[in-house]
């Protein structure tokens, strides 16, 4: 299987990354070598294998998440976060406008 | 041609924990933007997700609500999208795994003029995160982001597309909306944003199995805008079609001022989520003592109550299904009918619906809020049923009694003692009336001696009037009778 | 001073023969000579400060046996102070609000920070050409690639700029820049070390670890930076341990399991020789070799480079140029402030790996690549249960050749990726894994670049890892080596 420039379009536009023509044509050209790597895993049978999510699963096959109790642990620190934002005003953050 | 209207509902509901479901910020409603985010709300490099167990808890508490599967083993995925309030770029929520699958919500439904009882089958209800708000206000020609919201604790709760008209969509978000917060997962405040339902709406003509082509209409939050947003999406599809034209998928948004839904133009439409199982959280394991654990706490429910208020009180489902809307308008009926008495279950029923709701109404309270307390009420119904009043005297002792605004448990006595409304049973004092209507009305006394019998009447009404409605209706008669007749 | 191992230094800070405020400024002077390019950050003032504070410890008696003993971090754990880059223009001035845990860790057994360490971008690389802040230069031969993406972690260390260093390991970013740097590092199991203020590339794959001199340094290390830690979801409950416990147990009897696959076509004839020569020296130690087979070794590259990528295409999304690092001068709209942010702000390895996540996540192919790696990943790792029934520990080469020329595959991923097959699959396993000076390449170039042996253990088994490496040390004195200034 190899790519064409329409999914070197599509996976720019899904990942939000501007790609020129000439850009694009390069990635074409990599993204194709990296998936004829890829193209290995279509052959193995994995047929009843189930995945590994979690590496340290196959150790402790019962893995399971921990929680946390329900008791507030964060002030606010607003003024604190927000010295590393490219632009807010009253508190809020800036973005170009958003259209719904 | 006849066409069916197809609807199914999706429901957000923020449910009631103190923290976020992935971080310990709090999550009150109207604080100061962006002063309840934590490096994990605002995704800041290195910051990673802990789960709430306050949440889980309530979803199986949901879950259990509903009579749903619990699943033993979930699982939460990334949902890739970007959009500014979204921090991550993804949104952590359950796709193949939900925490809550299957379940139904029945609830009383009036269909030309019966009650009936309907069910919605669900699908599933699975646990994510809300995202934040956007506030399009001109801020120097840009869009404020609020992050405060942001990781919010969310029910989404589907169900399969089961309604047939607005009326049953709305009677079920109802229904829905009483269960969340009688088991109080929910506080359902839907100007807040609480409880806000996706509709997916869809027509085909009569007979026909497969589904037409559905929209979903955004964020209805309220009952009324559900309600005229599905029949003025259905009215379009139909003329749509019936033009010659055809539906096409989309999102759309309704406009109450307007009173139309529009397409969407964001990032909902036709998106490639690229959902995977989130490498950060392993899956969530809900063990068969912790669902017995919550089992054991679980309240009775709105269903069950219904059903035990018309076998025990013998109650029609229609008095039985209003007063099981809200938990504390059946807790006040039950704590009226323990004192009263379980034949006194109809006429407290009535006053219910009746005297006290149009009150609630008119003064825009809740029954918590009631300034008359279920043991007073109780003593005012005692007093019709020993006749010491009247039923139409009562109206006027309980609106003195919400006046009072007092604690006493005899208030009603106190009332009618301090007004004088009991009724006069003295026959001394009756045959004082009475000499004197007689008197009064020889005309009358005449025509009923000469065999008129109704003409009583005429004389009945003028001692009523005369004891200011006070007098034992009973006695009065017999008194009248006796005196006409010698 | 400055070639003295931790503990070394450690007994003369307790002893008082030097204070933590000399021991700092001697290294910060080596570092302000130094041109490898190794240090992304320095801020004397702060370091001092730590080194006063550390003083005071050790004067008050209160000090940990790593109190006064300075120490570098890679720079993908954020600390407060130091900008906190991740080797990208993205967050070329990004200060985090808080520290990393492992950062914490140090700071509590009162280590001094001497600075951040340069990396490839988000950790992706093998070389450290990836770096937006410039490659690091290997110190043994300055036109030579210090591996990665941890190589200004390695570099410093072999160039004795600290006798300390915090890196992370995804697919061997710990491995192979301490093989071709000529210097000691271990990859702990999965869930050791938390990932609290790791900036994450790949989730189910990333693990800090130390680097240092000697594997005595790395278990004193170890035992400060690992640990459970509530705040990592992944992070393993389990009962804190000694991990230099073991250091001096006797290799008699130790069963070495030799992978036949890490032996084949690709590896070149010099790091096979040194390699060699490790595993005589181990059978002087007593240890035997067994001949086992890890029969997915191949596979682990495109399963690797599907999983990685996948997450990494995710965990990136975050840097949309709204809450924090660059953003775009001149867009037209939010989109375009998006699309222009992650083109300016990532550079093209990083570019690519989201674009090949992307496309292995989206609509139609998540069950032939994502799903099908993950499922191979199982294999890999039961390969891995099936050879420790036959041996105790597995030995092979890091890398199949020794550190190449700065440039020479700058601009061909598919070499670099080749280049990681012998460290991916313990990766994408989860276990722990360890690389250890064993001698040089040959050919006038090749002979002054260090040459790595990799040992590799079954879960939680970093204490027989260090064990194995610690005796191999004890015999041997490749790792004592230091490149000429």
């Amino acid at each position: 299987m190899s790519l064409e420039l329409s999914d070197v379009t599509r996976l720019s536009m899904l990942a939000q990354i501007d790609l020129t023509d000439e850009q694009s044509a390069q990635t074409l050209e990599k993204l194709n070598g990296i998936f004829a790597l890829v193209e290995q895993l279509t052959a193995v049978d994995t047929t009843g294998v189930e995945p590994l999510n979690h590496p340290i699963a196959m150790l402790l096959p019962d893995l399971s998440l921990r929680l946390r109790e329900d008791k507030v642990s964060e002030p606010n620190r607003r003024d604190e976060y927000q010295q590393v934002a490219p632009a807010t005003q009253d508190g809020l953050y800036l973005v170009p406008q958003v259209i719904e | 041609m006849q066409w069916e209207v197809v609807i199914g509902l999706e429901t957000h509901t923020q449910l009631t924990t103190q923290t976020k479901i992935f971080s310990g910020s709090p999550t009150q409603f109207g604080a100061e933007p962006n002063t309840q985010t934590s490096p994990v709300d605002l995704a800041l490099p290195g910051s990673l997700p802990v789960m709430n167990r306050g949440a889980v808890e309530r979803a199986i508490q949901f879950g259990l609500a509903i009579g749903a599967t619990i699943a033993p083993h979930s699982v939460f995925a990334r949902k890739n999208y970007f959009y500014p309030d979204l921090p991550k770029g993804y949104q952590i929520s359950q796709m193949d795994l939900p925490i809550v699958q299957g379940g139904r919500v029945s609830f009383a439904m009036e269909v030309d003029g019966k009650t009936e009882i309907r069910s919605v089958q669900l699908t599933r209800a699975h646990l994510e995160e809300d995202a934040g708000k956007s506030l399009h206000e001109d801020y120097q020609g840009m869009t404020g982001i609020d992050l405060n919201r942001a990781g919010t604790p969310l029910l989404e709760i589907v169900t399969e597309p089961d309604m047939r008209s607005a009326a049953e969509a709305v009677a079920y978000a109802k229904a829905l909306h009483t269960l969340v917060t009688w088991i109080g997962i929910c506080d359902g405040n839907m100007q807040e944003g609480s409880f806000r339902c996706d509709a997916n709406v869809s027509v085909r003509p009569v007979g026909q199995k497969e589904f037409g082509t559905r929209c979903e209409i955004k964020n209805l939050n309220s009952f009324r805008f559900m309600e005229d947003a599905i029949n003025y999406e259905v009215r379009r599809q139909i003329e749509l079609i019936e033009d010659g034209g055809r539906v096409v998928q989309a999102t759309r948004l309704y406009d109450p001022d307007k009173k139309e839904t529009r397409e969407m133009r964001s990032k909902e439409n036709a998106h490639d989520y690229r959902y995977f199982p989130d490498p950060d959280l392993p899956p969530l394991v809900v063990s068969a003592e912790w669902i017995a654990r919550v089992q054991a706490a679980m309240p009775e429910l709105p269903g069950a109550m219904r059903e035990r208020f018309v076998r025990d009180y013998s109650l029609s489902e229609y008095d039985a299904a209003i007063l099981t809307q809200s938990k504390a308008m059946a807790n006040y009926f039950e704590a009226v009918t323990v004192i009263t008495g379980k034949e006194q279950a109809k006429p407290t029923a009535n006053w219910l619906m009746g005297d006290v709701a149009s009150t609630l109404n008119r003064e825009g309270i809740e029954i918590a809020a009631a300034p008359v307390a279920p043991a007073q009420l109780a003593l005012l119904l005692q007093r019709i049923a020993d006749g010491t009043i009247s039923n139409k005297i009562a109206k006027e002792v309980f609106s003195a009694m919400w006046e009072a605004k007092s604690d006493n448990a005899t208030l009603a006595d106190e009332v009618i003692e301090s007004k004088g409304l009991k009724q006069i049973s003295d026959s001394g004092a009756l045959e004082k009336i009475v000499d004197d209507v007689l008197a009064a009305n020889a005309k009358s006394v005449e025509e009923y001696r000469a065999g008129k019998e109704q003409a009583i009447n005429a004389l009945m009404g003028q001692a009523m009037k005369a004891s200011k409605g006070k007098a034992n209706p009973a006695q009065l008669t017999e008194l009248l009778k006796k005196k006409l007749t010698t | 001073m400055h070639t003295k191992t931790i503990k070394e230094l450690s007994d003369l800070l307790q002893a008082k023969k030097i204070s933590a405020t000399e021991l700092s400024k001697l290294f910060l002077d080596r570092i302000k000579a130094s041109d490898l390019n190794a240090f992304l950050h320095v801020d004397e003032t702060l370091t001092l400060q730590q080194a006063a504070a550390a003083d005071q410890r050790i004067a008050a008696g209160d000090a940990t046996i790593l109190t006064g003993v300075p120490i570098a971090h890679k720079d993908i754990f954020v600390t407060r102070g130091w900008r906190s880059t991740a080797g990208s223009k993205m967050l070329e001035n990004y200060v985090s609000p808080f520290d990393a845990t492992v950062v914490e860790n140090f700071n509590q057994a009162g280590m001094v920070t001497l600075g951040k360490l340069n990396c490839d971008e988000f950790a992706m690389g093998s070389s450290n050409e990836n770096s937006y802040f410039g490659a690091v230069k290997n110190p043994w031969d300055k036109t030579a690639i210090p591996g990665g993406s941890s190589g200004g972690s390695a570099a410093a260390i072999a160039a004795r700029l600290t006798p300390a260093s915090t890196a992370t390991d995804t697919g061997g970013s710990i491995r192979q820049p301490a093989a071709l740097c000529g210097v000691t590092g271990i990859k702990p199991t999965y869930g050791r070390v938390s990932r609290f203020g790791m900036i994450a590339f790949a989730s189910s794959l990333d693990q800090g670890g130390p680097i240092a001199k000697t594997a005595e340094d790395c278990g004193l290390l170890l035992n400060a930076m690992a640990g459970f830690d509530e705040r990592d979801s992944t992070s393993i409950e389990r009962a804190k341990e000694d991990f230099t416990r073991d250091l001096n147990v006797p290799l008699q009897g130790l069963k070495i399991g030799i992978p036949r696959e890490y032996f084949g076509a690709g590896l070149s004839a010099d790091v096979e020789q040194a390699v060699r020569a490790a595993l005589a020296e181990y059978e002087k130690l007593g240890a035997t070799l067994v001949d086992i087979s890890l029969p997915k070794t191949e596979l682990s590259i495109p399963t690797y480079y599907v999983i990685a990528p996948a997450e990494a295409s995710s965990n990136l999304s975050r840097f949309d140029g709204v809450r924090y690092g660059f953003r775009a001068k001149d867009y037209t709209d939010l989109s375009d402030m998006y699309c222009k942010t992650r083109a300016q702000g990532f550079g093209d390895e990083v570019k690519r790996r989201i674009l090949v996540g992307a496309y292995v996540l989206s609509h139609g192919y998540y069950d032939a690549y994502y799903l099908q790696a993950q499922k191979i990943r199982r294999l890999i790792a039961q390969d891995f249960q099936e050879a420790f029934k036959k041996c105790d520990v597995i030995m092979g080469p890091v890398a199949p050749t020794v550190a190449w020329d700065l440039g020479d595959k700058a601009d061909d991923p598919i070499a670099n990726y080749l280049a990681d097959i012998f460290t991916l699959s313990t990766s994408l396993a989860g276990l722990p894994g360890m690389s250890i000076p064993c001698g040089f390449g040959q050919g006038e170039k090749n002979a002054k670049r260090p040459v790595g042996l990799q040992i590799i253990g079954n879960y939680f088994a970093e204490a027989k890892l260090l064990n194995v490496a610690h005796q191999y040390q004890q015999a041997t004195d490749w790792h004592l080596r230091q490149p000429a200034e």
